[in-house]
């Protein structure tokens, strides 16, 4: 516990927050990296799988993706991805941490778009509606409770993964673990524990904040569907 | 791209290099085997650890809520995170890698099998309770095979992540394959260490998923036959 306390000391210290390098700025790499590589998850996932659910094909290509994915390690992508064109920097590690964003987006956008009631979309069908406007105005809206669930999902996934960043010097608040664990542990003990409870406590921060943000999207009517999608994203995350 | 087989065909900075594995055959063993051995004891103490707590969370209703919240805040929390708590703690070795793979094994487990013993029929349970059957004769005869999916796929998940989880081990030294990709990233960017690392912990996961599989089809042959 002795470490704990160093970690608690370490925490106090205003300057290691204000320094260049201190807790602050590694907050924002952190935050940026992780928005950059959402957005980027979002723009490839979303799409696709709208349209996948639609025409109701490639629920396997679906299922393949998350599997390969799981089996890659986020180490390989991050020392990878700097030798090819990327280039090293942050469009590299973007585009590795947003490859583990895209399995949750992408299932869960497909499965939303199939879970639609298929009586709406006969209804709809026999409205007139063509297939654009049914994705556009019966699919889409249907389908936002497990867009927001998968969102959740991929996000914190991400907030988790960009501490990871830190092994190829990319930023962010692993960064703090890694100079602490360069240190003695003697003397680093307490900064390596301090930068685990910053990354640790932002991850759940953030699950908690999109929690409510994923309630607050979710129209009144659909809120019982949305715990059954929240529920599924669970297994999505889990692969099941 | 082309591949090259040896330094004499291209002496720059190949991704794939024979001439490579040939002279490190045996550092690359070592980490193909230590990798190997902690996921094997992992996803072993993980099952016999979440198995018994998936029925006694399936038997006391009041258990299930917080087992699956404690198990979802604990999904949730980072690895390089779990790392940073537990190495100062238990030191740098195979100990504290064992015990954060193990831990995030056993919540995957955990709930699958959890999913696995909640879809078992209750006109089944009724049929059994009717044939005179107790609740442990139940739980071994009737609810832990007809379970037998959900644990599998609650087995293979945690087989093939904690694969990849083992290469975070890199930051106390101890990641196994991550080893080799961490090395080859240090050691001027030697990109064939790091595509054999890579190559091998991804072809390690195929294995492993694929051996499960087919054990999970010799145990469960009445499933083969429903769908054939």
């Amino acid at each position: 516990m002795n470490h704990l306390r160093e970690a608690v000391v370490w925490l106090n210290d205003p300057l290691n927050w204000t320094n260049p390098g201190g807790v602050l700025d590694r907050l924002g790499e952190h935050l940026i990296l992780s928005a950059l590589a959402v957005l980027l998850g979002c723009l490839v996932a979303w799409p696709l799988g709208l349209w996948l659910g639609h025409t109701g094909r490639g629920g396997s290509a679906v299922l393949l993706v998350s599997n390969v994915t799981l089996a890659i390690p986020t180490l390989a992508l991050l020392t990878i991805l700097p030798l090819t064109f990327l280039g090293f920097g942050r469009p590299a590690v973007v585009v590795a941490l947003a490859v583990f964003a895209v399995p949750p987006l992408l299932a869960n956008a497909y499965t939303g778009v199939r879970q639609a009631d298929p009586e709406a979309r006969d209804a709809a069908r026999g409205m007139g509606l063509s297939g654009g406007q049914l994705l556009r105005r019966v699919e889409l809206p249907l389908s936002v409770p497990y867009l927001a669930a998968g969102f959740r999902t991929a996000a914190v996934q991400v907030v988790a993964t960009t501490a990871l960043a830190s092994f190829v010097n990319g930023g962010g608040l692993g960064q703090i673990i890694r100079a602490g664990f360069g240190l003695d542990i003697a003397a680093g003990g307490g900064q390596v524990i301090a930068g685990g409870l910053l990354v640790a406590g932002l991850a759940l921060l953030v699950e908690g904040v999109l929690a409510l943000v994923e309630r607050a999207v979710t129209p009144r009517p659909l809120r019982r569907v949305r715990r059954a999608a929240s529920r599924r994203a669970a297994d999505a995350m889990a692969g099941g | 791209m082309s591949l090259h087989l040896s330094y004499r065909a291209a002496p720059g900075n190949p991704w794939f290099s024979w001439q490579y594995v040939r002279d490190n055959s045996d550092t690359i063993l070592a980490a193909l085997r230590e990798h190997t051995w902690l996921v094997a004891r992992a996803v072993l103490i993980a099952a016999l650890v979440a198995l018994p707590l998936a029925v006694a969370a399936y038997w006391f209703r009041s258990l299930a809520g917080p087992v699956l919240a404690v198990s979802g805040v604990l999904y949730t929390i980072p690895s390089l995170a779990l790392f940073a708590f537990l190495g100062p703690t238990l030191g740098i070795g195979a100990v504290t890698v064992l015990t954060v793979v193990v831990l995030y094994a056993l919540l995957v487990i955990v709930r699958n099998a959890l999913a696995g013993l909640h879809q078992v029929p209750p006109d089944v349970l009724e049929a059994a309770e009717g044939m005179g059957y107790g609740r442990w004769a139940r739980l071994f005869r009737i609810e832990l095979p007809l379970a037998l999916p959900g644990i599998l796929t609650g087995l293979r998940l945690a087989t093939v992540s904690t694969v990849a989880l083992v290469t975070v081990g890199v930051v106390i030294g101890r990641g196994g394959l991550g080893q080799l990709i961490f090395a080859g990233f240090q050691n001027n960017f030697y990109k064939a260490e790091i595509m054999t690392g890579t190559v091998l912990c991804v072809l390690l996961a195929l294995v492993l998923d694929l051996v499960l599989a087919g054990v999970g089809r010799l145990l469960t042959p009445w499933l083969r036959r429903r769908s054939a």
